[in-house]
């Protein structure tokens, strides 16, 4: 075995996963405030007013980053799902499963944040536009998994049928978000691209982009902290386990 | 000990199915109930004006009929699991996707094709526009198989679950969010006297699709529920 798989199979092994997510998580947490914070104060206070919106739109500080965030969350569950089937590794389960509530959680911020700007600027709270609809669904498919990976017992059996349910949305996805734009649409188009010129002034756009960055830096401790009590759920019996349990227990009545 | 071709068993699994339909032939008709009832619940929630009724009466039927056969999915392998002969098919050695592709078959001729052939007589109990009389079992036709096939791969994850149909639903729907929108969207499309052929020649490319793959899913779906 060379030096790569060997280090492969270390870091999957869920004792040293264990630890090195307990090392990797609380810089993601700080980073993660720290740059969400200024991001905020660009947003919020630096950028000046929409000269059509007002100060209505700063929402958007929050609310397009999330909506980014509710797909790549996705993305990141599904690669996981797909790594679990087809080489059985454990951590890719329970990262998989790990990533499912937290990107159920950016896709209910988007929604929310969409509707309570979509009040004053569209004049309803919601409206049955293609965008908002694919965003539901996204939603509803994420509620799925997490509802299917608690319905079954066995854990392992649990984490696999939920990563296929997930791999089966993302066949989805792209079919919904094709046929709800072909239904109707309201939603502008996307202000921000990767190709071409963005049509955001600049003074506007660092603190999205930056805000962007905060939320999947967040994303990541959040993932790992779940994971954490994920891989001791896990391997509830096993010694490693039992050596942190009885740490924990001795740090108690010290 | 020799098996015998993969044509006989799935001859003999689809004789199998049909007989222990027609042997409880009475529980075949409760889809039908259920979409009859559930359509007739409109004109009593949105009041009699035909006109109203006739605006929206393909989406009711459409959704009624979906929901009819998402109650109906539980039944495809219920029983099967229970008395063990699943686990004997997952065994077998013939191609388990073929296998399942006969149930899914069998399971969408006695529940989804008797809901089509009373599709005009619920349209008619919503006063359906002229022109959809033929149109609406037409994209029922597409449409049906697609919902059976989709389901069958959620009902796969869910099977050997106690009380799994609250959570078959919310498996299930959003998968149904497309089926529905081109399916009923052809509908309305005919009814606004617009062209309407692109949403159905969609149903039948997905469908064309799902026939290849839903049982391959589906396959790969049993065997980590049963592993």
């Amino acid at each position: 075995m060379n030096a790569l798989t060997l280090w492969f199979h270390k870091t999957g092994s869920p004792p040293t996963a264990y630890r090195l997510a307990g090392r990797i998580m609380p810089w993601c947490y700080g980073l993660g405030l720290v740059l969400g914070l200024v991001a905020l104060y660009g947003g919020l206070v630096l950028a000046p007013r929409d000269y059509q919106q007002g100060d209505a739109y700063r929402i958007i500080f929050i609310h397009v980053p999330c909506a980014w965030m509710s797909l790549f969350a996705y993305f990141f569950m599904a690669a996981n799902a797909f790594i679990a089937l087809v080489w059985r590794i454990k951590l890719s389960e329970v990262l998989a499963m790990a990533a499912a509530p937290i990107g159920a959680a950016f896709t209910f911020i988007t929604l929310v944040t969409g509707s309570i700007w979509g009040k004053p600027m569209w004049g309803t709270w919601w409206t049955w536009d293609a965008r908002l609809t694919s965003e539901l669904v996204l939603l509803f498919l994420y509620l799925g998994v997490i509802g299917l990976h608690a319905a079954i017992e066995d854990r392992r059996q649990a984490a696999r049928a939920a990563g296929f349910l997930a791999l089966i949305g993302i066949v989805n996805i792209p079919i919904v978000h094709f046929s709800v734009n072909w239904w109707n649409t309201l939603h502008q188009g996307s202000t921000v691209r990767l190709m071409g010129p963005s049509k955001i002034d600049a003074s506007m756009i660092w603190p999205l982009l930056l805000m962007a960055l905060a939320t999947h830096v967040w994303f990541f401790g959040s993932v790992l902290a779940r994971t954490r009590i994920g891989l001791l759920e896990l391997d509830g019996g096993k010694d490693w386990v039992r050596a942190i349990a009885l740490d924990d227990d001795k740090e108690a009545h010290a | 000990m020799r098996s015998g071709s993969t044509a006989a068993a799935c001859a003999a699994l689809v004789r199998r199915d049909l007989t222990l339909v027609w042997r409880r032939r009475g529980d075949a008709a409760n889809p039908i109930l259920f979409a009859l009832i559930v359509v007739a619940l409109f004109p009593l929630a949105l009041g009699p004006e035909p006109e109203q009724l006739r605006r929206i009466a393909a989406g009711v039927v459409f959704v009624a009929i979906l929901l009819a056969g998402l109650l109906a999915l539980d039944t495809l392998f219920r029983s099967d699991y229970e008395d063990g002969s699943l686990e004997q098919l997952v065994l077998s050695p013939h191609p388990l996707s073929l296998l399942l592709a006969c149930k899914i078959a069998v399971h969408w001729f006695t529940t989804a094709l008797p809901l089509i052939i009373v599709s005009p007589l619920l349209g008619e109990l919503l006063h359906l526009a002229e022109p959809l009389r033929g149109l609406l079992p037409l994209a029922l036709l597409l449409a049906t198989p697609l919902l059976s096939l989709l389901g069958a791969v959620c009902v796969a994850l869910t099977v050997g679950m106690y009380r799994s149909g609250m959570l078959l639903a919310l498996l299930v729907l959003p998968l149904y969010v497309p089926v529905l929108i081109f399916g009923a969207g052809a509908c309305n499309a005919a009814q606004a006297g617009l062209p309407f052929a692109a949403p159905l020649l969609w149903l039948g490319a997905a469908l064309v699709l799902a026939l290849v793959l839903a049982p391959l899913a589906c396959a790969a779906a049993l065997r980590i529920s049963l592993s």
